[in-house]
């Protein structure tokens, strides 16, 4: 048991076992992801208040949960690399935090569409969408942080403690903004989540939902394995990778460039 | 060294090198009054307006100013070899953090805190809010330099590191921002600013308690990071 776990030490072996694993997972998250859209944009009846436009909410929902998990994701990873020095665990933060980014982009964007028509306006100063607000700035810090750091080891680092003071702050910004929200905005927008979802509509959302969880695992195994790449260019196991062989011989051939 | 012994040496130390570079506590109130003065040039003069925003724009103003001086806790310290020697003295690295902290507050915070009921008078804030003002300041300032410490010590000895510092540090600071402008305004309003005031303490609490130990961890990661 524990030698298997040990196997995900080897940078070899995680870069083989992501790359077998991520074609089923992208199969899997593309059948998911189309028949929940096309339950939740087809088959689903709309809704009595909101009409057609409620139907962002298979797209938005789904995008603000991951866009949290990501980035627990990441500080759970962070907080593995830094006490057990496990490599991958960093490469794992890494990869996600361009993913949890994107996420948390897509749920303003979608947010801020479904507002126009709902609220009038494209941006209200509301609790969850300004906590999203700060979540995104939170990720932009990690990155630009990351990026900043020449030293590959204390940039890693350095990421690290900054994803886990993110993450113990995550709480107290978000209940800050909602208590500071309420203060200043009469209540008058019904939020959906107190109301009873019928399965018509439930159903599909369920599916979205599984369905990122899955692009994201689909995109972060992707990136994982760009980022072992990147990290390990120098040792001989990439070397004698077939897809770089064929790649250095492919420019060699041509004359183009050099790798 | 004794907990006590070792944080008044350290205290000791930074303040006198503060006494010597008079810039390093005078720039960051001049920029705290100045920026407060562009408000009313950027709004209009009507007191009506300006004491609606006023606790906004003071602690908005204070958040930068204090950030603006965050570059300056470990940067000359860690340029001339200074922290390196500290983080090879054997003390608790944590407590020599605490005490760089407190230096730094009483540089930037204590002073903002002090002219603060001038610039009130300037934007028209009720004089029935300065002292909830002044006590928000007092609560607010010290943990936002404990939060910014984190900050300055994971952007230790980098380029461009104050653009930097301040994108990692500002999400962070709302919760302050947050609590600290509605006590005032609360104040303003005639109503009790304790609630806000209690919970402006237990961040402060908060900070102080994982504050030092961050940055510590920050610190040696820079240190190791540049030799």
């Amino acid at each position: 048991m524990f030698k298997w776990i040990h196997r995900f030490g080897s940078a070899p072996f995680v870069y083989r076992f992501a790359g077998a694993l991520a074609p089923w997972i992208g199969f899997v998250c593309l059948a998911i992801l189309l028949s929940g859209l096309y339950l939740g944009l087809i088959v689903a009846p709309e809704d009595y208040e909101q009409g057609e436009s409620y139907r962002i909410i298979y797209v938005h929902v789904p995008a603000a949960i991951l866009s949290m998990f990501v980035y627990v994701v990441m500080a759970v990873a962070s907080a593995v690399f830094l006490i057990w020095r496990l490599k991958l665990a960093d490469i794992v933060a890494q990869a996600s935090a361009p993913i949890g980014a994107s996420f948390t982009f897509l749920a303003l964007a979608t947010g801020s569409l479904w507002g126009k028509p709902m609220w009038g306006t494209w941006w209200i100063w509301d609790g969850r969408l300004t906590s999203e607000l700060l979540l995104l700035f939170l990720y932009f810090g990690y990155m630009a942080l990351r990026a900043a750091i020449e030293h590959p080891q204390s940039a890693a680092k350095a990421a690290a403690v900054l994803a886990l003071v993110g993450v113990v702050n995550i709480p107290v910004i978000h209940y800050s903004v909602e208590w500071w929200s309420t203060l200043h905005q009469p209540a008058t927008i019904t939020k959906m989540g107190e109301r009873n979802i019928h399965p018509s509509m439930g159903i599909p959302l369920g599916l979205m939902i599984v369905g990122f969880q899955l692009l994201y695992a689909y995109v972060l195994l992707i990136r994982m394995r760009t980022g072992i790449l990147k990290r390990e260019s120098r040792a001989s196991w990439v070397a004698q990778l077939p897809e770089v062989n064929n790649t250095m011989a492919n420019s060699k051939l041509s004359g183009t460039n050099r790798v | 060294m004794g907990i006590f012994a070792l944080l008044s040496c350290i205290i000791r130390r930074d303040l006198a090198i503060a006494m010597r570079n008079t810039g390093q506590w005078v720039n960051p109130l001049l920029f705290f009054i100045v920026v407060v003065a562009l408000f009313p040039l950027g709004v209009g003069p009507s007191p009506a307006t300006l004491s609606i925003i006023a606790p906004g724009v003071i602690w908005v103003s204070a958040l930068l100013a204090v950030l603006l001086s965050l570059g300056s806790l470990f940067e000359t310290d860690f340029a001339d070899g200074t922290l390196e020697q500290l983080l090879l003295s054997g003390q608790s690295l944590a407590l020599i953090v605490l005490g760089k902290v407190l230096v730094h507050w009483f540089l930037s915070g204590l002073p903002l805190l002090l002219i603060s009921p001038l610039l009130a008078l300037l934007l028209a804030l009720p004089t029935d809010a300065i002292p909830v003002l002044m006590l928000s300041l007092l609560i607010g300032t010290l943990t936002l330099s404990l939060i910014g410490a984190i900050g300055a010590g994971l952007t230790l000895g980098l380029n461009q590191a104050g653009v930097l510092l301040s994108l990692l540090v500002l999400p962070l600071s709302v919760p302050v921002l947050i609590f600290g402008s509605a006590a005032v305004t609360a104040a303003a309003a005639d109503f009790g600013a304790g609630s806000q005031l209690a919970i402006m303490t237990g961040l402060l609490l908060f900070a102080l308690s994982i504050g030092p130990l961050t940055t510590a961890a920050a610190v040696r990661i820079g240190v190791s990071g540049s030799t």
